[in-house]
């Protein structure tokens, strides 16, 4: 009866509009298309960033270019784009961005110049990119190798070869110099900090003079023999240094101007315009690992983010370790114990309404409570020779993961909450009919059923953790961490210790950094990284959630 | 003997004080109802023993409605039970009271006594876990844990403590025996049991429930999830099951009811509106609405 009148006529105009709003059809249309805008909005973001991203450590070819006025200059092309003028005037004009790097002749790395006043472009063989670790890649010509001074190679075709020696002996000092102040030193460094603290201690807590004397005495006895192996380093040290101050080279760009440097400031050197394809990739492979594996340099604008990785997985650990059992036991108690009731539904409206507090929030709270009232109260107590320098009562990685871990403790409960009321009633009663007690059904039934959706509610936390950046700059981020939060000396995990995060570096390279161009590719390539991780987070969660919803909802019935 | 045991056991549940509710509870009782218009609790014969004595039992799960109204019943040990009635009429929650699974409804309240095999069950002291071992009970909806086939069995087991594995072993071969399951999974006893047909589930469940060697077995409508085939089987295990278990089962089914059960009870908007033997029941009813409900005139 009633479906006769749905189907009811459609005979005039109006009747056929009518019937096609009632169908339902434009209600998909319109759901699709919102559909399809958000995907191409997403698909274009990461569309941006990877293409910006990946090209960066494509060694492009060096172009010479002729300018009217007998001007040259030699550089990579990065863009091209319409000159605005007004509209109406006769044909479009381009001009095109070049890096010419060079930032110590130039003042810039990069140039844009009108294709009209263009003449001619080549692009010579003998072009060299030097990479430095200082002032950014050189682009130009290689004239003379010397050594103490003296010339040893003159001209392209004999200095190349002997620079390419040169450069290699001159890495392995390079490395050897590293591994000295990373290791030895900053070991002399860490005992002497000791002793230097085990001297305060003795001056506080010793309360016999004499004793307290002698105590003194036998430190600073142990001070002095490890300020004589400092020493001893120090030597070894300058000695590297000098040797690789012997090498220097001389080159010139593409205007003639010349310029000397010491081939151990050239972290690699290569001739662009007569590399292979295989080459390229090849060069693209190691540059893109350095990128992964390597310290930061030049203001982190060049080098790798190793330390950034690093800091963000780390922090995202910890505060996976602190979220989880109290996301967990918190959703437990709510929806399995406690009774349900105004007071529980206040509670769960709290936790969903904490989800949505503004992280900024989060951070200043971290400061005041994790960083000023716990960390100084444990500086108080138990880093009393290291004041005034504050031990735990500055910012760090602990009380950065533990403000992430307050952020996301939320998302854990919904989400464990969620998967609890899903396992079903008859399980448990199941359970309790066979006389198990409530706390053996959680255990045995219970848990394991909503496993999945703990594990999601864990991963879906630990990306938006990883994502975070605003409350991180003021509980314990930095530019540049000068050590890890991990090493060789005991305790082994320094969770008091500043660190260096992907989102913070981003901000940092992107819009505090005094050369935003040529950092751009590092901004995009960073972003991507985070990106990735993001999503490879996410569709982890996805990707354990399916396997443990099979293995609890297999045939189903 | 056995006899004369249960004869004396009818006498002093003839004698039990039934005629106040106890004191304290906010509900208005409904007038008290005529005794001959209820049934006769020891509709039992003279051979068989009590294992369940219901005296006087209310519920209510939100204070204010009936669900049971004073329900008086005995229930024979080593025979089947079964409760029949339209829907809602309050069998499941009679059924759910013998094993006090009524308390994790919020706000039930219960009134009366049951005795199981001498243990005063709606005490609130009671050691509900004692409870539930001694009556084990088997769902409407097939609930097998998404475990193998062999934890679902020894989950009991392990709950009381077993943690043997030749024991567990032991137990889990017996009960699938039991359960009539045994020849089709022993081969795929580390399977996932959820991965067995609807009819093996409520076998499965079955298996689990005796595995903790209850006294009584609760069943709440077995076979309504089930296909005719299935259903005969459980109905046949049913009667196997009888020889060492007492079995209350909760049926819609009234063939069913007459096919498996010895004694039937009829309830009606929370009432016991008569309890006798099967035969005797469907052949022969007392009363008016027994009639009309088992020829189908209502419900």
């Amino acid at each position: 009866m009633a479906a006769s009148k749905a189907s009811a006529p459609r005979s005039s105009g109006g009747g056929m509009f009518r019937g096609f709003l009632r169908s339902g059809d434009p209600f998909i249309w319109l759901t699709g298309g919102a559909l399809a805008f958000s995907l191409l909005m997403i698909a274009a973001l990461i569309w941006i960033v990877g293409a910006n991203a990946l090209g960066f450590f494509w060694p492009d070819r060096l172009r010479a270019v002729d300018l009217q006025g007998g001007q040259k200059l030699l550089g990579a092309v990065r863009a091209q784009e319409a000159i605005p003028q007004q509209t109406g005037a006769a044909p479009e004009q381009y001009r095109t961005q070049f890096q010419v790097a060079n930032r110590d002749l130039y003042g810039s790395d990069f140039r844009w110049v009108d294709d009209s006043l263009m003449t001619g472009h080549s692009f010579p063989e003998q072009a060299i990119y030097l990479e430095r670790y200082e002032w950014g890649p050189f682009f130009g010509f290689l004239t003379t190798v010397r050594q103490d001074g003296a010339t040893v190679a003159e001209g392209f075709v004999h200095a190349w070869p002997e620079f390419l020696a040169l450069h290699a002996r001159t890495q392995a000092t390079l490395d050897a110099i590293h591994a000295i102040e990373k290791k030895d030193i900053g070991n002399i460094n860490y005992e002497l900090e000791q002793l230097r603290m085990a001297v305060k201690r003795a001056q506080r807590q010793e309360t016999d003079p004499t004793r307290a004397a002698e105590k003194i005495a036998a430190l600073e006895r142990a001070i002095a023999a490890w300020q004589q192996t400092y020493e001893e380093k120090a030597r070894e040290l300058s000695a590297l240094y000098e040797e690789n101050a012997r090498y220097h080279i001389v080159v010139q760009d593409i205007q003639g101007n010349e310029k000397a440097l010491p081939v151990a400031h050239v972290v690699r050197g290569f001739l662009p315009n007569t590399m292979t394809w295989l080459e390229r990739l090849g060069l693209y492979m190691t540059r893109f690992w350095e990128f992964f594996w390597e310290d930061p340099r030049e203001a982190n604008t060049e080098g790798g983010v190793f330390p950034a990785i690093f800091g963000t997985v780390m922090m995202v650990i910890i505060m996976s370790i602190v979220v989880v059992p109290f996301g967990v036991v918190a959703a437990l108690y709510l929806r399995e114990y406690a009774k349900q009731g105004p007071l529980v539904r206040a509670v769960r409206i709290a936790v969903n309404n904490l989800a949505g507090v503004p992280s900024i929030v989060f951070g200043v709270f971290g400061l005041g409570f994790f960083v000023y009232a716990i960390g100084g109260t444990l500086d108080q107590l138990f880093y009393q020779d290291s004041l005034p320098t504050p031990t735990y009562g500055t910012g760090g990685i602990l009380w950065a993961s533990l403000t992430l871990a307050l952020l996301t403790v939320p998302v854990v409960i919904v989400a464990t909450e969620e998967s609890l009321s899903a396992i079903p009633q008859e399980w448990r009663e199941g359970s309790l009919a066979l006389g198990a007690t409530k706390w053996e059904t959680l255990r045995k039934i219970v848990i394991p059923g909503a496993l999945p959706g703990i594990l999601t509610g864990t991963i879906l936390a630990m990306a938006r953790g990883a994502g975070e950046v605003a409350p991180l700059m003021i509980t314990g981020v930095v530019k540049l961490a000068p050590t890890l939060p991990v090493d060789g000396h005991w305790p082994f995990f320094h969770l008091e210790r500043k660190f260096m995060h992907l989102g913070f570096h981003i901000y940092d390279v992107g819009f505090q950094s005094p050369n935003v161009e040529a950092a751009k590719p590092m901004v995009f390539m960073t972003t991507l990284l985070l990106i990735v991780i993001v999503i490879a987070l996410n569709l982890a969660a996805i990707a354990l959630r399916n396997r443990l919803r099979s293995r609890l909802r297999f045939g189903a019935f | 003997m056995e006899s004369q045991k249960g004869a004396t056991e009818q006498s002093s549940a003839e004698l039990a004080p039934t005629e106040q509710a106890p004191a304290g509870r906010a509900v208005t009782l409904p007038p008290r109802p005529d005794l001959s218009n209820g049934h006769d609790p020891t509709a039992l014969g003279a051979q068989d023993t009590i294992e369940v004595e219901i005296r006087d039992l209310c519920l209510s799960y939100d204070g204010a409605t009936q669900v049971l109204k004073h329900i008086n019943m005995d229930i024979a040990k080593g025979q089947v039970t079964a409760f029949i009635g339209p829907s809602g009429c309050g069998k499941s929650t009679l059924l759910r009271c013998l094993n006090r699974l009524n308390d994790l409804v919020d706000g039930c309240t219960t009134s009366g006594s049951i005795v199981v095999g001498g243990l005063q069950i709606l005490d609130q002291t009671l050691d509900v876990t004692a409870l539930r071992k001694r009556v084990g009970m088997v769902f409407q909806k097939p609930n097998p844990f998404p475990k193998t086939i062999y934890e679902n069995v020894a989950y009991g087991p392990r709950v009381l403590g077993i943690r043997n594995k030749a024991q567990l072993d032991d137990i889990v071969e017996k009960s699938l025996r039991a359960a009539a399951l045994w020849e089709e999974a022993k081969e795929r006893l580390h399977d996932n049991a959820l991965g067995l047909s609807g009819g093996q589930h409520q076998r499965l469940c079955i298996a689990r429930t005796i595995a903790v060697e209850p006294e009584v077995v609760l069943m709440d409508e077995p076979c309504s999830a089930l296909d005719p085939i299935a259903t005969t089987k459980i109905e046949e295990l049913i009667h196997e099951l009888k020889k060492q278990y007492t079995i209350v089962i909760v049926t819609h089914n009234m063939q069913q009811a007459a096919r498996v059960s010895d004694f039937t009870a009829f309830m009606y908007l929370g009432e016991l509106i008569e309890f006798g033997q099967t035969e005797k029941l469907f052949t022969t009813p007392e009363k008016q609405a027994t009639e009309d409900y088992i020829t189908g005139r209502f419900g």
